[in-house]
């Protein structure tokens, strides 16, 4: 017995034009490359005297964070500002969660508050879905990383550095290195790769630190960073968290860097004109060298750049997918 | 009904620019075509008039005022400005002139760069159908259609007109 | 009250009666199978043909939710969900508030079903106070005010020693604990079966080793202590296999499976729909068809509905944020019939999965057709289609069948001789 349930993906509208951006899993390849293509718009408009497009005036952004993030949520805001949308931005955490308010109540609020558009992050798996899917069907739900999930905008901006940086996907190596186990920055990426067309996509971590059933992202397995990192073309570094050496995962900090830090001599097995790349905030002498991390490689300070044109671009995209399904729905009808 | 030569228009607006730039002043104009059309007749109407100034394009994709109707163009592009806007006379081309709304969005973005010192409109056909007070400073034909009809112009070589009839 | 039930199949797993015969009932109880007993002068009688009858049918596992929590149950609105989905008798889990760890709580979950008068309610109580696994409960107060069995559900004992000892206790008596193996830190924080369909949503995992592990232990436990005991719940391929292994070794115990087990997967939770978030979770199809073929050779007697009623909210969060549990006991039969039409199982051994098995399991005076034995059983129509969720009784809407058009109708159930349900 199959479930019923099973149906249209809920971030495509009918024409298969974002409506709502959750995971980039089922996203195809041309939908991938619009997004990125559209980034590199919007980032020509950084460059402007007069940063900003009137695209989405008279839109409300609402950016609840069940999570605290700096970096995320600042270029959430920054990128809605750029569209000339009206932003506001919630740490529900510090706010009504404490209160006993439910995550559907909170968002309804929003909600009646006329909102057209909800960043959310939230620290379950599945919680984008689940809004998108039961409480806001008519707002447009923009995942800003969910649990262990998925990250998807952070995923886009990974591939928009790769591209800007490469020019393609087609010949290249691309190593992911750390904690796999709990990023959902790691799985945005890993999906997007493969869809874009990677064909040698590498994971470099313990087994404490790895996912059961890795292999279904077609990535190859590494434990040693010397092999991992051998003549690959981009090395993305993930954040390791602190509370990962309770419970077992791993000795210590000390011990990871040892194995796993990415160190000039480490970066030197990899390609010459091989870039480094970390979704931040780094931790130096943890995960990664300073000279690495400053250095003439590291290009994590354009990521950063890069990820307020990609979200320029999947706000305003999906804001359009929402536009054209309701016009679609209202022909429908008549 | 019979469209015009696309050639021909070009070599007579030619002439009139030229007219329209001395007449002005204006002796170092910078050239901006609105894509995709604009641009390819800006790229004619250079080497009609030899001149060998960088062109710079426009994707107004995010300046359109029918966002919350059409949403957004699935093909934008960057726009490219090879020189500086403040300050400078500028040359806006497109390629056919009907509602108005693109040059108004053309000229949203431009501002957006830097304060022109003047802004000279160059149509290849101006359909007389304006909603904004908008009409252009030097134009190839003015033509009257009837409301199903559209003018599509395809390029970049040789660039032809086509007659569309949305009724059928 | 005199019914005659006419022509319909009766089948009786627990004597293997399987054949075209009439019914006939008086004082609640089957007074003859075949031919009415003389002047027995029926007062009413059922056309059965085409219908079978069977026994009605014995849930291991179908929380109430009564005393505690009324905006997910009741005692009369699961007891009436129970009798539309061709069930007699139920034993009821702990879970309650307060814990049914108290003869006062037994008795009224007693009293309350016998005014329902829907189902026969067979209290399973917890095996420690407050099911805290600390102190063992008072299972002789328990036993007497009717509990038929002790379990500490999900809720490890803290310590192993303490839990050998509440076995060992209970075996003194000769009491029924039933287990729900499931190691506390294996399965700590987990939402899925630790596998790849996990691992991509991003969902932290169950693994196997969290049931199998438990499971071991359990079992050791068990020889050791000499207790009559019952595995409940079991969800994986390797931990029926043990099961096996204990049973080829001349260990007498049983066990059952959630009927959904037998039917879903993991892959079930791709959309991230909170229905089918349960505990212990769905695993691979490894895991259903090693649980399919456990509950084919016997190794597995029972299958239950698990039932676990909840309130629309408690399914409305994200899925870490939601409460385990699947509302289907109203669906047991047509449900537990597609296992017939997919060819899993045949019609008799199906129902004695559904009867006798689990009756034996626990030692329930149910489960069979037999003369002298009360009146309770189930008339069910094999060519009719159940479209599910068209009619619900259960207070929990939250049933991931429900639209499935499902391959049998209950027509009646009736307990000691009277209708309890009827389609």
């Amino acid at each position: 017995m199959t479930p019923l349930d099973a149906k249209r993906p809920l971030q495509l509208n009918a024409q298969g034009q974002l409506q709502h951006f959750l995971s980039l899993d089922g996203l195809p390849r041309e939908l991938l490359t619009e997004i990125l293509d559209t980034a590199d718009s919007f980032l020509e408009v950084g460059g402007r005297a007069v940063k900003k497009v009137p695209l989405l005036r008279g839109k409300t952004i609402c950016n609840v964070f069940f999570e605290n993030s700096t970096r995320t949520r600042t270029t959430f805001e920054l990128a809605a500002q750029r569209l000339s949308a009206d932003v506001i931005t919630l740490n529900v955490s510090t706010s009504s969660a404490s209160k006993g308010e439910t995550l559907l109540d909170t968002l309804r609020n929003l909600e009646a508050m006329a909102a057209d558009m909800f960043v959310v992050r939230h620290g379950d798996s599945g919680a984008a879905h689940f809004i998108a899917e039961h409480v806001c069907p008519n707002v447009a739900i923009i995942n800003g990383g969910d649990g262990r999930h998925a990250h998807p905008t952070q995923g886009m901006l990974d591939m928009l550095t790769i591209r800007r940086h490469k020019g393609s996907f087609e010949n290249l190596s691309v190593a992911i290195v750390g904690d796999i186990l709990h990023s959902r920055v790691a799985r945005s990426n890993m999906l997007a790769l493969k869809a874009l067309g990677c064909p040698d996509i590498r994971v470099i971590a313990p087994k404490t630190l790895l996912p059961i059933g890795i292999e279904q992202y077609g990535v190859t397995v590494y434990t040693d960073m010397a092999t991992g990192l051998k003549d690959v073309d981009v090395v993305i570094m993930l954040r390791l968290q602190r509370e990962r050496m309770a419970g077992g995962l791993l000795p210590s900090e000390g011990e990871f860097y040892r194995l796993f830090g990415l160190t000039t001599a480490r970066l030197a097995g990899a390609k010459p004109d091989a870039i480094v790349m970390h979704p931040g905030p780094i931790n130096r002498g943890v995960e990664i060298e300073s000279a690495v991390a400053d250095g003439p490689q590291s290009v994590i300070l354009n990521q950063v750049t890069y990820g307020i044109a990609v979200r320029m671009a999947v706000l305003s995209m999906a804001m359009s997918g929402q536009t054209a399904q309701r016009q679609f729905e209202q022909e429908q009808a008549q | 009904m019979s469209l015009p030569n696309p050639a021909e228009l070009i070599s007579q607006m030619a002439i009139r620019l030229k007219a329209h730039l001395e007449h002005r002043a204006i002796s170092e104009p910078r050239f901006i075509g609105i894509r995709t059309g604009g641009v390819w007749v800006a790229q004619a109407l250079l080497e009609e008039m030899g001149s060998d100034s960088p062109l710079g394009t426009l994707d107004v994709s995010f300046y359109r005022d029918d966002f919350s109707q059409n949403g957004l163009h699935p093909q934008v592009r960057p726009s490219a400005l090879p020189f500086e806007i403040e300050g400078q006379h500028l040359v806006l081309i497109d390629d056919v002139l009907m509602s108005g709304r693109t040059i108004r969005a053309a000229l949203n973005e431009l501002f957006d760069y830097g304060r022109p010192a003047s802004v000279t409109l160059v149509c290849l056909l101006d359909l007389d159908a304006g909603e904004l007070p908008i009409s252009p400073d030097v134009v190839g034909a003015t033509l009257s259609l009837s409301a199903q009809q559209r003018v599509k112009l395809s390029g970049p070589t040789p660039l032809e007109l086509e007659l569309q009839d949305l009724a059928l | 009250m005199k019914l005659s039930i006419l022509g319909a199949r009766v089948i009786d797993p627990a004597s293997g009666l399987d054949q075209v015969t009439d019914l006939h009932l008086n004082a609640g109880k089957i007074i003859a199978i075949g031919a009415a007993p003389a002047g027995f002068g029926a007062v009413e009688s059922i056309d059965a043909k085409g219908l079978v009858a069977a026994p009605g049918l014995v849930d291991l596992n179908v929380a109430l939710r009564e005393p505690g929590y009324s905006r997910k149950g009741n005692i009369n609105s699961e007891t009436q969900a129970a009798a539309a989905g061709g069930v007699t008798s139920l034993c009821c889990p702990p879970n309650t508030k307060p814990v049914l760890d108290t003869s006062a709580v037994t008795e009224l979950i007693l009293d309350r079903a016998r005014e329902a008068g829907n189902c026969k309610v067979f209290p399973i109580g917890a095996l420690s106070k407050g099911l805290d696994g600390e102190q063992l409960a008072e299972l002789i107060a328990l036993r007497d005010a009717g509990c038929v069995a002790f379990s500490n559900g999900l809720d490890n004992f803290r310590s192993t020693r303490t839990l050998c000892r509440a076995l060992e206790y209970a075996a003194t008596f000769d009491l029924t604990v039933i287990f729900h193996s499931q190691d506390r830190d294996l399965a700590e924080g987990g939402l899925a079966h630790e596998g790849a369909v996990a691992s991509f949503l991003g969902l932290p995992g169950i693994p196997e080793t969290a049931e199998t592990v438990a499971l071991a232990r359990d079992l050791l436990l068990v020889e050791q202590s000499g207790v009559r005991a019952h595995f409940s719940q079991l969800t994986s391929a390797r931990g029926v296999a043990l099961i096996a292994q204990a049973q080829a070794r001349g260990l007498p115990v049983t066990a059952d499976v959630a009927l959904y087990q037998l039917i879903l997967t993991d892959e079930a939770l791709i959309d991230f729909s909170s229905l089918y978030h349960v505990q212990p979770p769905l695993r691979t199809k490894a895991d259903r068809d090693g649980l399919r073929a456990a509950v084919k050779s016997g190794v597995v007697s029972a299958i239950s509905s698990h039932h676990q009623p909840h309130e629309r909210d408690a399914k409305l969060a994200p899925f870490g944020a939601t409460e385990p549990g699947i509302s289907s006991v109203e669906l047991l039969l047509p449900l537990a019939m597609t296992l017939v039409e997919d060819g899993l199982l045949d019609l008799p051994t199906l129902l004695a999965r559904l009867s006798a098995g689990p009756a034996e399991a626990l030692r329930l005076p149910a489960g069979k057709l037999a003369v002298g034995s009360p009146a309770d059983l189930v008339l069910f129509d094999l060519g009719s289609s159940t479209v599910a969720g068209e009619h619900w009784l259960s207070k929990g809407e939250n049933c991931p069948f429900i639209g499935h058009s499902l391959p049998a109708t209950v027509r009646y159930t009736f307990m000691d001789g009277r209708i309890s349900y009827q389609a």
